[in-house]
């Protein structure tokens, strides 16, 4: 098994990602987004179980998409099948790519485990109430200087500093 | 050159989606470079031990918005034809805290959990499968807080409105406080890893 690459410097990724928000914002007028895609995928899926149901619920009435009525034909769809490309084809030039559990050493995978769910459910609640995560909010809006992206992006810190005292063990 | 290029009409809703895709190839590509595709080493963020998230964050927003700024001053980029997210300062107040307990104790955030689990973290998958639980979570008490969720709208207000500021001196002042929280970011990191 090849030993993995180390990862690029910080700034200069960090610049990366900068250019291609820029690059979103120049050629689409708009920025980048993850949280957006997979509300496209809930839809699809409760739509596919109880139409009705999806149809005459405001959240998901909006990511129903028209004419033809599929979530998935969606700008951040698109775009999210592209992070799958692109993280792909980093981890397999870096030698990154394999099958684990990524955790601390003090906890077990099972551990990791539920708390990766638990971790999920609130992250899907806390970017929904929000309008947008890491990427929609912070990210985008905070280069738009959007008040509520600054207002989210200070508030997830905060939150995270406030609760990680007592999670140390899942990562140290 | 007129941009933003779509909101000019340069090319259709198909190609649209295909600049979706290459814009989405380099939003992971960066992601999984910077280390990203590991929870480990995200969570370090909260312990002061690796501050690559801080650097890599602002480096991207302070890049970007420069970029917006500077095309928009050379008259490249019309900068009122980009969409800007309007705000509603008590939902997203309320949205970010939890959010943040949720990166602590899941590891990911959307993106980078995306990232995770197409180079094999099962931990990924797991996060991913429990954001759609969330979400779903969301749709369903949607009925109940929708009233709220719309609640405190501030419209698309910017930060340079709210202290009364040019866009340039703003877009100065937060390069400024990024390079202050770079500077400190070192320092820190070189203090707490010698602690540990």
């Amino acid at each position: 098994m090849q030993t993995p690459k180390p990862y690029m410097n910080p700034y200069l990724a960090g610049i990366g990602l900068g250019l291609v928000l820029l690059a979103a914002f120049v050629v689409m007028g708009r920025g980048l987004g993850a949280s957006g895609a997979l509300s496209s995928f809930v839809t699809l899926g409760v739509n596919a179980v109880a139409p009705a149901h999806a149809q005459t619920n405001a959240f998901y009435k909006e990511y129903l998409g028209t004419p033809n009525g599929n979530p998935l034909n969606d700008w951040l769809v698109y775009e999210i099948a592209g992070v799958l490309i692109g993280g792909l084809i980093s981890g397999l030039i870096a030698g990154r790519v394999r099958r684990t559990v990524d955790k601390g050493a003090r906890i077990t995978v099972s551990t990791r485990m539920i708390y990766a769910f638990g971790g999920g459910i609130l992250m899907g609640l806390g970017s929904k109430i929000a309008r947008g995560c890491t990427s929609g909010q912070a990210l985008t809006g905070g280069a738009l200087l959007s008040v509520g992206s600054w207002v989210f992006m200070i508030a997830v810190f905060a939150s995270a500093y406030a609760v990680a005292y007592f999670f140390r063990k899942q990562w140290t | 050159m007129n941009a933003p290029f779509y909101q000019f009409g340069l090319f259709g809703n198909d190609t649209a989606l295909l600049f979706a895709v290459i814009i989405g190839i380099g939003f992971g590509f960066f992601l999984e470079q910077a280390g990203f595709g590991s929870s480990v080493k995200l969570a370090q963020q909260f312990y002061f031990t690796d501050l690559t998230v801080f650097k890599v964050m602002f480096t991207a927003i302070v890049t970007a918005m420069q970029g917006l700024f500077w095309l928009s001053w050379f008259g490249v980029l019309d900068l009122s034809l980009v969409h800007v997210l309007p705000t509603f300062l008590v939902p997203q107040l309320v949205g970010g805290l939890v959010f943040g307990v949720g990166f602590v104790l899941g590891g990911y955030c959307p993106g980078t959990c995306c990232v995770a689990s197409v180079t094999g973290k099962m931990d990924g998958w797991i996060h991913l499968l429990g954001m759609f639980a969330g979400i779903f979570l969301f749709g369903e008490l949607f009925p109940l807080i929708g009233d709220w969720y719309s609640s405190t709208p501030k419209g698309e207000i910017t930060l340079s409105q709210v202290f009364n500021l040019s866009h340039g001196t703003m877009v100065l002042l937060i390069v400024l406080a990024a390079l202050a929280g770079f500077y400190s970011a070192e320092k820190l990191e070189t203090r707490f890893r010698s602690i540990k």
